[in-house]
């Protein structure tokens, strides 16, 4: 298993189109995914737990992975948080 | 039957009734819960085949957004928490696979419901959108399909759900009732994309209407007429045909530029409240956006639109617009439009009261998100900024200063945004059309807004019945000024247009022209009528015609002219 923190940069935070986006990347590996935050779990393969857990610019996640291709999903996961999912923050 | 006219024209034909079956779910403990897992996966195997066709349809006939609604959908069916919980519950609480479904899905439906964000609420009716699909799978609930219509009908529904309206062959529908609904549900604003006329929220009294029924609907007045006399038929066959004649003529001006006998080019572009009217824009043939009004923004709910969900609408219309020019005005807020949230003091004449600009330069903070989520859409098109109601110099100046600020602000967190943004102002108080020499200087371009201009300038409350006559936009103080703006603005090389009624207006059109208006921005519905008229403008004579009419002493002279050059 490992784990990264990572720091929610873009405007809408994991809502709408991004929260889809990660979803949808997270849905990519055969590991389980989990994100933490303040302490609770959250299955990234689910568009509804991580709309329902409401996570906005600037709140700190860590991205929990385990399973054959744990590197590879957490990594990808990690570069579309910190590219702000492409939603064009840096100048 | 009276309803809402949600999407314009006449239709006359056959019904088709479609009613959804109410799915009941009997409550029974079953015995073997891994034939109930299987049901349940081919349940969902299955809708998300049904979802995939529709997504695809969707996407080829209406467009990429409809189609995200099923993208969606489908990552609701492929949701591994949803998916776990009923499980769950049919394994420990050996309950159908059908009271687990539901069960689950409302506790989700009702979490998304009481979230404040628009966009979660939305999300709620996906969720029953998706749930009613995987249950019909699951019961093989007989379903009236809208997929196989056969002939030309008109839908009867009690509402149409996206996944209704994406399935049904809209080449045969020619007409839609729906039971429920307003203007701007989904049904009424497919309508009216289609420019299929229906009418909406028409209530239980539709139930009367069976499959093979006649009937005769007005989608501008929102009437429907069930099984019409021989004579009635005969009325609305005339007026329909004469509505497509006009219709067809108009079409052929789509695609064309917007240009006088003599060369001379306008710019026809359209007001809009709402994202969703960009698709009557495109329809028509605008070639812009002269007035995007953003308070529908920040009516009928209960908070203030975060910088988030401005930014969403923003970049959507400058996106859909495709680098066509698109004319945001800052919030118009006070005066006859209020916002429950904002609590503002009662005066005793809101309109010459704290409004638009004023509230905005009053209230910073509501100012700035919204400057701020302008700015950070206007990578996606060709954003042009407008400010409402300036009335002097300074509120000029002081707008444009806190317009910098964000822009400085955004620099320092290195969120991007475009360097090419025109900013200019409306001129509907009288201090600024006088003052247009003046502010041509501060500004990159003027938009006239005749409503209030014409009731500031002749002093005339446009809601007051006992002196409607004096509210009279052939009033050559109102003409007067506008030509001042024209070539004060023109003097200055700044480009001028005009946002309010009388820019669509077919008499006043050619004396607009003739003065050198620019841009004329109205409903999306009256572009390609104006096209056509100013098509058949010579602008050089206008010229004189607009001289003539800033001597006129009355209004009624000024119609004498005007009529003269409307003979034709």
């Amino acid at each position: 298993m490992i784990n990264v923190d990572v720091v929610l940069k873009n405007e809408s935070g994991l809502h709408a189109r991004p929260a889809s986006q990660f979803v949808q990347e997270a849905s990519k590996y055969k590991s389980d995914i989990t994100i933490v935050k303040d302490q609770n779990r959250y299955n990234a393969k689910s568009i509804i737990t991580i709309l329902s857990m409401g996570a906005g610019k600037g709140d700190r996640l860590m991205i929990e992975a385990s399973g054959e291709d744990e590197k590879k999903a957490v990594e990808a996961l990690q570069a579309l948080v910190d590219n702000c999912f492409d939603e064009g923050v840096a100048l | 039957m009276i309803g809402i006219g949600a999407s314009p024209g006449i239709a006359i034909g056959t019904t088709f009734v479609k009613r959804n079956p109410d799915i009941e779910i009997k409550k029974k403990k079953i015995i073997h819960a891994d034939e109930e897992i299987i049901r349940l996966k081919d349940a969902l195997l299955k809708s998300k085949e049904e979802i995939r066709l529709i997504l695809k349809k969707a996407a080829d006939e209406i467009g990429n957004e409809e189609a995200k609604v099923f993208e969606a959908h489908l990552m609701i069916l492929d949701d591994p928490e949803m998916y776990g919980q009923i499980e769950n519950k049919i394994r420990g609480a050996k309950v159908s696979t059908e009271e687990a479904l539901e069960e689950v899905s409302k506790t989700y439906i009702g979490l998304f419901e009481n979230m404040d964000n628009l966009y979660m609420r939305e999300r709620a009716a996906d969720i029953k959108d998706v749930t009613k699909r995987v249950l019909r799978n699951l019961t093989g609930a007989d379903t009236v399909s809208l997929a196989d219509i056969k002939g030309q009908v008109i839908i009867v529904a009690d509402e149409l759900t996206p996944s209704d309206t994406a399935q049904m062959d809209k080449t045969r529908v020619i007409g839609i009732i729906t039971e429920l609904g307003g203007k701007t549900s989904h049904s009424s604003i497919m309508a009216r994309t289609l420019e299929i006329p229906a009418v909406v929220g028409a209530g239980k009294e539709i139930e009367h209407i069976k499959s093979g029924d006649t009937v005769i609907i007005d989608g501008d007045k929102g009437t429907v007429i069930l099984n019409p006399e021989e004579a009635l038929i005969k009325k609305y066959t005339a007026k329909k045909e004469a509505c497509q004649q006009l219709k067809k003529k108009l079409k052929s001006f789509i695609g064309k530029d917007t240009i006088t006998k003599d060369g001379i080019k306008v710019e026809l572009a359209a007001n809009i409240g709402t994202p969703e009217d960009v698709d009557g824009v495109l329809k028509n043939d605008g070639e812009g956006i002269g007035l995007y009004r953003t308070e529908f923004l920040y009516m009928d709910r209960d908070t203030f639109p975060t910088e988030e969900e401005q930014f969403i609408a923003y970049k959507s219309v400058l996106e859909r617009m495709g680098g066509k020019p698109v004319v945001v005005r800052t919030l118009d807020i006070g005066g006859d439009k209020i916002l429950p949230y904002l609590a503002l003091p009662e005066e005793m004449n809101p309109f010459l009261g704290l409004r638009a600009i004023r509230l905005c330069l009053n209230n910073k903070e509501i100012f700035k998100t919204q400057l701020r989520a302008l700015l950070r859409a206007s990578i996606y098109g060709n954003l042009k900024i407008m400010f409402p109601m300036i009335s002097s110099v300074e509120e000029l100046r002081e707008a444009k200063k806190i317009l910098e600020k964000v822009r400085q602000e955004l620099k320092n967190e290195g969120i991007r945004y475009s360097f090419k943004i025109e900013i200019g102002m409306m001129i509907e108080v009288p201090a600024a059309a006088i003052l247009s020499e003046i502010f041509a200087k501060e500004v990159d371009f003027f938009s006239i807004g005749t409503n209030d201009l014409l009731q500031y300038t002749v002093a005339v409350d446009r809601g007051n019945k006992e002196i409607a006559n004096l509210y009279n936009p052939f009033h050559p103080a109102l003409l007067r000024l506008i030509k001042n703006v024209i070539e004060n603005g023109h003097k200055e090389g700044i480009w001028v247009g005009m946002c309010g009624e009388i820019a669509g207006d077919p008499r006043l059109i050619p004396v607009l022209v003739g003065m050198g208006l620019d841009e004329f921005s109205m409903s999306p519905i009256s572009i390609l009528n104006t096209r056509f008229i100013i098509s058949n403008l010579i602008k050089k004579e206008l010229e004189k015609k607009s001289q003539e009419i800033i001597n006129c002493s009355t209004a009624e002279e000024v119609c004498e002219v005007l009529d003269s050059i409307c003979v034709k």
